[in-house]
């Protein structure tokens, strides 16, 4: 009996003698933000194994909250989601920006996301990717559609579709003629500007056909012809332009939503030289293009343009006037507190009839 | 000899107290003491039960467990009813050569999982999808019927992966029953609905007890049917939960709510069960 204790305690040793023997790098990340290509090409530069996880902003904030900032290496939280769990949760360490190579990324978004998620006089975030939430038109039966409110327009009863999450609730509010983010200082006044939202949104629930949950729905649905106005990525609605010319992203009139994908280093990252070998890699400008040219999503890195498609670039001047460029609204740092206020009103929303 | 005997029995027991102290005790524990953590206005966190009495206090939590609880029991009499004739064609009346490769038909949804009978689902109901393109096809009407995204697909979903848990113990439960049983009734001049509901349906009690609790605690305790196939009115109280954990991160919230779930699903099992006469113990064999 003593023999095959021993023999099975060896066993294991040596399995994981041979993990230990390749150096890897955990990667906590979200679809589209790694293709194949980029990750095999890493893979053979560097001889590091990259393991991918997918996830989105509040899956990837409870995990590494769960693991104290254990697990992962490298995890991509957006910007805005970065400040206030670092100061309750301290699932982060301090980015070296010494080790970053900021000479190929564009200066003022480096700036923005060094502000956004500074925690004392460390700051937690590289930039990556960039992209707006507008909305996807069918532009065929709905042509006029250009603005969030029309996403409680009467004409297009029964063809609207949105995701029920907290953009939503910005999105309403500037449809509204508000200014959300001007009340994040100021919480009471901010959960009665909810409110107004919540009614809003309840009043007007008839005319939606459904809520997308997901990038593939919010695509099906509106692909399929269910929906001919929905609330989108700019990403997904160019894609979709490329094979179906009626369909397009539309940057609504009172303010596209700006978001800024970045790079976080987990607290207990066993591999933090591969986490900013990945950083320096995924933002060189050809590499950087290549995710771009795939995902269609804007790139921090600065040289990228070069590299990009021409359909790629033709989206950009399509949709964004120079006035819609100085009007989108970019997220800034959400306080600690308001997700609670919205979380409940987006209950009340769904169980509303 | 019997020195032997110990250490085999300590080599088979201690992995599967650690996996049970591991990975099922300790956390409960541990979630539920989080449970009554509670972080008060000045952002201390205190001992206190705000997290179990928020869910009496705000009506929106405790409508939607009324309402999922409402749904989970409706549906498990559904399955029954949908269930029952299957599961007995299936035992009494198909010999049992091809009973068995029957049933093993029935089980290939669950091969596939959840998420694909899903995604099939959405295929067939969906407002361009298989059943309104064939029915306009037909000339039956002119604009498809609305189906996907509506109780009426939630429920559709949830029955059709709950139904085999049905099934599988109604069918072991019918097994048993001598089919002299059955005959001697008919020839004493039994009706066929006497048959039913004096002989095989009390026969069957234990296996439909069994098999509705499991239906019941699968449905009240799903999360991915009500969130895909139930459109934009179905909240169901495992994504409230969900929310607590994910969104929010009020973990202590969280772990009350699935503590409520728990013991309210655990109180309804044992309110049926009462009513309706039968012993847990019974039901469990």
């Amino acid at each position: 009996m003593k023999k095959i204790v021993l023999v099975g305690a060896a066993a294991l040793m040596l399995t994981s003698g041979a993990l230990m023997a390749q150096e890897t790098l955990r990667l906590l990340t979200w679809k589209d933000y790694t293709p194949p290509e980029l990750v095999s090409k890493f893979e053979k530069e560097t001889g590091i194994k990259v393991k991918i996880t997918y996830s989105n902003n509040e899956e990837m904030v409870a995990k590494l909250i769960a693991t104290r900032g254990g697990g992962y290496d490298l995890a991509q939280p957006s910007q805005d989601r970065i400040k206030f769990v670092q100061m309750k949760h301290k699932i982060y360490q301090p980015i070296d920006y010494s080790k970053v190579n900021t000479g190929q990324l564009i200066t003022s978004m480096v700036d923005a996301v060094k502000k956004n998620a500074k925690v004392g006089n460390d700051s937690f975030g590289v930039p990556f990717c960039y992209g707006t939430t507008g909305m996807l038109v069918n532009k065929k039966n709905a042509p006029d559609a250009n603005d969030w409110s029309d996403l409680w327009n009467p004409k297009y009863a029964g063809k609207i579709s949105y995701r029920l999450k907290r953009p939503l609730l910005i999105a309403t509010a500037l449809g509204m003629g508000e200014d959300p983010f001007a009340l994040y200082s100021d919480k009471a006044a901010y959960a009665e500007l909810m409110k107004r939202v919540e009614k809003k949104l309840i009043d007007n629930k008839n005319l939606v056909k459904t809520y997308w949950t997901s990038g593939d729905t919010q695509v099906a649905l509106i692909k399929s012809g269910d929906v001919d106005v929905e609330s989108g990525w700019d990403g997904k609605g160019w894609t979709l332009h490329s094979t179906n010319p009626d369909i397009d992203f539309v940057a609504p009139k009172s303010g596209a939503l700006g978001w800024i994908d970045t790079f976080a280093i987990p607290a207990k990252s066993k591999n933090i030289d591969a986490a900013y070998k990945w950083i320096n890699f995924a933002l060189a400008p050809e590499n950087a293009a290549f995710f771009t040219n795939g995902a269609g999503y804007g790139t921090a890195s600065k040289d990228a343009i070069n590299y990009l498609k021409p359909e790629i670039k033709d989206n950009f001047t399509r949709t964004f006037s120079k006035a819609d460029i100085d009007n989108i609204k970019w997220y800034p740092a959400l306080p600690a507190g308001f997700d609670k206020i919205e979380s409940k009103i987006l209950e009340r929303i769904k169980a509303a009839k | 000899m019997m020195k032997k005997r110990n250490i085999t029995f300590y080599l088979f027991i201690i992995p599967v107290l650690m996996w049970l102290i591991f990975l099922i005790v300790l956390p409960h524990i541990d979630l539920f003491l989080s449970s009554f953590r509670f972080e008060n206005d000045d952002g201390n966190t205190v001992f206190s039960f705000e997290n179990y009495l928020s869910f009496f206090q705000d009506s929106i939590y405790w409508l939607t467990f009324l309402r999922t609880a409402f749904y989970s029991i409706a549906i498990t009499v559904l399955a029954f009813v949908l269930t029952f004739p299957i599961a007995f064609f299936l035992t009494k009346v198909v010999s049992k050569k091809y009973s068995s490769f029957m049933t093993l038909l029935l089980l290939i949804p669950i091969w596939v999982g959840e998420l694909v009978t899903i995604y099939g689902w959405m295929i067939l109901l969906s407002d361009h999808g298989v059943i309104n393109n064939f029915l306009i096809y037909l000339g039956l009407m002119d604009t498809p019927i609305k189906m996907l995204y509506t109780d009426f697909s939630m429920i559709i979903g949830l029955l059709y992966m709950s139904m085999l848990f049905m099934i599988v113990p109604v069918m072991s439960a019918l097994d048993s029953l001598d089919d002299s049983l059955i005959e001697a009734a008919s020839d004493l001049g039994a009706s066929k609905w006497t048959i039913v509901t004096k002989i095989v349906i009390p026969h069957a009690m234990p296996g439909i007890a069994s098999g509705g609790i499991m239906v019941f605690m699968l449905i009240i305790g799903d999360y991915v049917a009500p969130n895909i196939l139930g459109g934009k009115s179905s909240l169901w109280f495992t994504e409230q939960i969900y929310n607590f954990f994910l969104t929010t991160i009020d973990w202590s919230q969280g772990a009350a709510f699935g503590f409520l779930l728990l013991l309210l699903s655990s109180a309804i099992i044992w309110i049926v069960l009462k009513i309706t006469g039968q012993k847990l113990e019974r039901v469990g064999s």
